[in-house]
C-alpha cells in the first residue's frame, strides 16, 4: 500500500538512470576476477583449513591464491589449476589444499590434463558445492517453518527487532545473544572487530579477543548459529543471525555465511569505498560474486546508505541515500537477487532540534517504503546526536521506533541508550527491546489507519527528496559512477578509481578463465 | 521564605533529590543471577556496601534467564568538601572564530597547520568530523572554515606512525586525535604510544597534541602525555581557542628562554 502521492514517472526515470549508471560497471565486473573471489571459490569447494605461521593462523586459501598470483596465472581462474591438481595427484580437494598451502607442491608446475577434462572436473566440484549450499538453505528454511517466523519483507507484520552483540569474545557473545532473544530480539548481529574489513584474509577458529567487536570467522559463525538455533527451539521462535559481508574478504564472508546458514549479511560495496577506503573496482567486482552466492542461498542483504547520514547532514542529504539505493538495487538484480532479498538501508539521523524533525523523518521513511514496496527496508537508529544522557537517548529511540512502525519498516536496528558510550551492556539491550515491543505493539496498525495530507509538509518533503535524487542520478549518469564518487557525490567523501586498499588484488580474466560458479550460482 | 529552605552546605556536599541534603541517588545494574527474593536482597546489600542507606528497589526485572536488572533509589551516606576541590582544566580563554583568525593573522602572520585523525583501529569519525569539517557542530563552524588555520582531516584508522611522519612532512603545528570506540582501554594505549613515538622523534615539544572523544578528559589526556583533552560537547572554537593560545604561550616561553644567558 502506497501512502504518499509520489510522481511515479519520476521514480521510473530514477530506476532507468540507475540502470544506465550500473551498466558500464557491470562490464568491468564481468571482465575481472579478484584474489578474494578466487579464495571464496576454493572455500566453497571445502578448503577451510589454515596453516600456522609464527603465532598466526594463515588460511590455506590465502596461501594457494598468493602463489598463483605470484606466478601470474590467476587470470585463468584458481579452479583451473586446482581441478588439474586433483586430476594429476588424485588427491581430495581438502588434501590437495593442504599440500599446496604447505608448499609441498606447486599447482602450475604439474602436468596439465586436457582442457575438457579439467573443465569437467571443475564443474563437478562446483555442482557438489552448489548442492551443499542448497541443502544448507533448505535446512534453514525447514527450521524457519518449524518455528514461528514473523519476518515479512514488506514489513506487514511490523518491524522485526534487530540488536547487536559486540563483546569481542564469541562465547560471551553467545550469552548476550541468547539473553537478547529471550527478551524478544528477532535478529542478532555480531559486530566485527574494528577494521576487520581491511584484513585481506579471514581469521581462523573461535576467537575471544577483539576490538569493538568479535572477528568474523567460520568457527565463530558456527558457534553462534548453533546457539541461536538452540535458543530458537527453546523459545519457539526462529532467531536470525547477521554478519558483515563488506571489506576485502566480501566474497569469502558470503561463502561462509551461506555455508553456516546466516540469514542476513551487510553487503555494500559503496560502504567499503566511502567509509573504509577500499578500492572501488575491487569491491564492486567482489560484491557481484558475493551477491551471486547470496542470491542462491536466499540471504537478505543490508545496504549501508544509513552511513551517508552520519557523515553528511541528514536533513540535506536524503537524496544521496535514495540515489544509492536505486544503484544498489541494480547491482543486486544484476547478480540475480530478487527484491525481497534487498534490505535497503537508511537511518533516522536528523538533528533532533530541527523544526518539525519527525515530519521530515516520517517523509523519508515512508518514501523509502513506498518506492521499494517489495524490499525489506532496514532502518538504523539515531547515533549522530546521541550523547551521554541515556534518558534523552532512550526517548530518541522511542521516537525512532514510532517512525519505524508507523511507516512499515521491515528490519529495525534498535538504538541503545548508551550509544556513543560503550558497546551495549545486557541491560542496555533489554531496555531497548522493551521500548520497541511497547511501541511496535501499541502502534502496529496505525500506518494502515492514516493518510498524509496531500501537498502537506510530509508529502512535499518526500517529493523534494525524490526530485533531488533524480537530479543527483542525472549528474552521476553524466559523469559516470567512478568520476562522481571522485567528486564527492556521496557522503561528502572523495575516492579515486585506483586509490584505496585492495587494488592490487584485481585481476583481468583470461579468455580461458574458468569458474563454473558464475553460471551455477 | 529562603530561611525555610536549607542552604547548600559546600563543606558537606551530597546529592540532591527534592530536599536539600537528602542524598538521593538513582542506580541501575544487572546481577548475573535469576530474578528472585535472594537476588533482590543481594542488590540491597551491595548497594549498602557502596555507602548507601534507605535502599529502595524500584524494580527488579528478569532481563534474561539467569540475569536480573535493578533500578534502585537510595540515600548516600558520604559527603564531599566542595571547597577543597581543584580540577585541571584546559587553560585558554574562549574565543569566537573571527577572534581566533584575527589573532593568528596579526600575531603569528601565517596559517597554523592542524592535522586531525581518528587513530589506531578506530573507524568512528563522528568526533573528528564535528571538529574539523567545514560544517562543524551545533552551529559552530569546523576548523576547515577558519581562514588562518590550515586544517586537514585525515579520516579514520590512521596509524600513529603515519600521522607523525605526515606531521613532520607538512610542518604541522598541532595534532588532533579522536578516540570514540574502544575495548580493554585500547584508546589509552594508543594515545600513550603516539606520545612515546613523538618523544623518540623529538616532536613532543614542537607540536601541540590534543585528544578528544567521549572517553577523553583533560586530566586523562595530560596523563597520556597530551597537552590537552576535550570531552563530549566540545565545539570547534574551543579547540581553536586552545591551539592558538598554546601556540602563543610556547612562543613567548621560547622567546623568554632566548634572553637567558647561555
Amino acid at each position: 500500500m502506497s501512502h504518499l502521492h509520489l510522481d511515479q514517472a519520476l521514480v521510473k526515470q530514477c530506476r532507468n538512470l540507475a540502470r544506465e549508471i550500473a551498466r558500464p560497471v557491470e562490464k568491468l565486473i564481468d571482465d575481472h576476477t579478484t584474489v578474494a573471489i578466487e579464495r571464496a571459490t576454493l572455500r566453497l569447494i571445502g578448503i577451510e583449513g589454515a596453516v600456522q605461521s609464527n603465532s598466526q593462523w594463515v588460511p590455506q586459501v590465502n596461501l594457494i591464491i598468493e602463489d598463483l598470483q605470484k606466478d601470474g596465472v590467476l587470470g585463468r581462474g584458481a579452479l583451473y589449476w586446482f581441478a588439474n591438481g586433483m586430476i594429476q595427484t588424485k588427491m581430495s580437494a581438502v588434501d590437495l589444499g593442504e599440500a599446496v598451502a604447505k608448499k609441498k607442491l606447486k599447482l602450475p608446475e604439474l602436468q596439465q590434463a586436457p582442457e575438457k577434462e579439467i573443465r569437467e572436473k571443475a564443474l563437478n566440484l562446483c555442482q557438489l558445492a552448489r548442492a551443499n549450499l542448497v541443502s544448507q538453505r533448505e535446512m534453514r528454511d525447514s527450521l524457519r517453518s518449524e518455528l514461528k517466523d514473523s519476518f515479512d519483507p514488506q514489513g506487514k507484520n511490523g518491524p522485526i527487532l534487530y540488536v547487536i552483540v559486540a563483546t569481542g569474545n564469541i562465547f560471551e557473545d553467545v550469552i548476550q545473544a541468547q539473553a537478547a532473544a529471550q527478551a524478544g530480539a528477532d535478529a542478532i548481529a555480531v559486530i566485527r572487530s574494528t577494521a576487520q574489513s581491511l584484513l585481506d584474509f579471514i581469521p581462523h577458529g573461535a576467537t575471544t579477543e577483539g576490538f569493538g567487536g568479535t572477528y568474523a570467522t567460520q568457527e565463530n559463525f558456527r558457534i553462534m548459529r548453533k546457539a541461536l538455533d538452540e535458543e530458537g527451539r527453546r523459545l519457539g521462535r526462529y532467531i536470525r543471525l547477521t554478519n558483515y559481508c563488506s571489506g576485502l574478504c566480501m566474497p569469502e564472508i558470503a561463502a561462509l555465511g551461506a555455508l553456516e546458514r546466516l540469514d542476513f549479511l551487510l553487503n555494500d560495496a559503496m560502504y567499503g569505498i566511502l567509509f573504509r577506503d577500499i578500492n572501488m573496482k575491487r569491491t564492486l567486482i567482489d560484491q557481484h560474486f558475493s551477491r551471486k552466492i547470496i542470491a542462491l542461498s536466499r540471504i537478505v542483504i543490508h545496504t549501508g546508505e544509513d552511513n551517508y547520514l552520519t557523515t553528511a547532514d541528514a536533513v540535506e542529504n536524503g537524496h544521496q541515500v535514495l540515489a544509492s539505493q536505486f544503484i544498489n538495487e541494480c547491482f543486486a538484480k544484476h547478480a540475480g537477487m530478487t527484491e525481497d532479498l534487498m534490505g535497503l538501508g537508511h537511518a533516522q539521523e536528523m538533528d533532533p532540534e530541527h523544526p518539525d524533525v519527525f515530519l521530515l523523518e516520517i517523509a523519508r521513511a515512508q518514501m523509502t517504503r513506498d518506492i521499494f514496496p517489495e524490499s525489506p527496508i532496514k532502518f538504523m537508529p539515531p547515533t549522530r546526536f546521541k550523547c551521554g544522557d541515556i534518558f534523552y537517548s532512550h526517548l530518541m529511540d522511542a521516537m525512532f521506533n514510532f517512525v519505524g512502525v508507523l511507516t512499515g519498516q521491515t528490519i529495525q536496528l534498535l538504538g541503545m541508550p548508551t550509544e556513543a558510550m560503550h558497546t551495549p551492556l545486557l541491560q542496555d539491550r533489554w531496555m531497548s527491546i522493551k521500548n520497541a515491543k511497547y511501541i511496535f505493539n501499541g502502534a502496529k496498525n496505525l500506518g494502515r489507519e492514516i493518510e498524509f495530507k496531500q501537498g502537506g509538509v510530509i508529502e512535499s518533503w518526500a517529493s523534494k527528496v525524490l526530485k533531488d535524487t533524480h537530479g543527483l542520478l542525472s549528474l552521476i549518469h553524466q559523469k559516470g559512477l567512478f568520476q562522481a564518487i571522485e567528486e564527492r557525490a556521496f557522503a561528502e567523501v572523495k575516492r579515486t578509481e585506483t586509490g584505496g586498499k585492495g587494488h592490487d588484488g584485481v585481476i583481468p580474466r583470461d579468455s580461458q578463465y574458468l569458474n563454473p560458479f558464475f553460471e551455477l550460482l | 521564605m529562603s530561611s525555610q529552605v536549607a542552604e547548600v552546605n559546600l563543606k558537606k556536599l551530597r546529592p540532591y533529590g527534592d530536599i536539600m541534603d537528602d542524598g538521593t541517588v538513582q542506580l541501575a545494574f544487572t546481577l548475573p543471577v535469576e530474578a528472585s527474593p535472594e537476588a533482590r536482597e543481594a542488590a540491597v546489600l551491595l548497594t549498602q556496601k557502596m555507602g548507601f542507606e534507605q535502599v529502595k528497589v524500584a524494580t527488579m526485572e528478569k532481563a534474561a534467564n539467569g540475569f536480573s536488572f535493578f533500578v534502585i533509589y537510595a540515600k548516600l551516606k558520604h559527603t564531599i568538601d566542595f571547597t577543597q576541590i581543584s580540577v585541571l582544566k584546559v587553560d585558554a580563554p574562549k574565543r569566537a572564530r573571527d577572534e581566533v583568525d584575527e589573532i593568528i593573522r596579526t600575531q603569528i602572520g601565517r596559517k597554523l597547520i592542524v592535522l586531525g585523525a581518528c587513530t589506531g583501529y578506530d573507524a568512528h569519525t563522528v568526533g573528528i568530523d564535528a571538529i574539523m569539517n567545514m560544517k562543524g557542530f551545533a552551529g559552530d563552524y569546523g576548523l576547515e572554515r577558519y581562514q588562518w588555520l590550515d586544517a586537514r582531516n585525515l579520516g579514520a584508522q590512521v596509524q600513529n606512525e603515519d600521522l607523525l611522519k605526515l606531521a613532520v612532512q607538512e610542518k604541522a603545528d598541532a595534532i588532533l586525535i579522536s578516540k570514540v570506540v574502544s575495548q580493554h582501554n585500547i584508546h589509552i594505549k594508543d594515545m600513550k604510544e603516539l606520545i612515546q613515538r613523538a618523544e623518540k622523534m623529538g616532536l613532543k615539544d614542537q607540536l601541540i597534541f590534543v585528544a578528544g572523544g567521549p572517553r577523553v578528559t583533560h586530566p586523562m589526556a595530560l596523563e597520556c602525555g597530551f597537552d590537552a583533552g576535550f570531552s563530549v560537547g566540545t565545539k570547534p572554537s574551543d579547540v581553536a581557542s586552545y591551539i592558538v593560545e598554546e601556540f602563543l604561550r610556547r612562543r613567548s616561553r621560547r622567546a623568554g628562554k632566548k634572553e637567558e644567558p647561555s
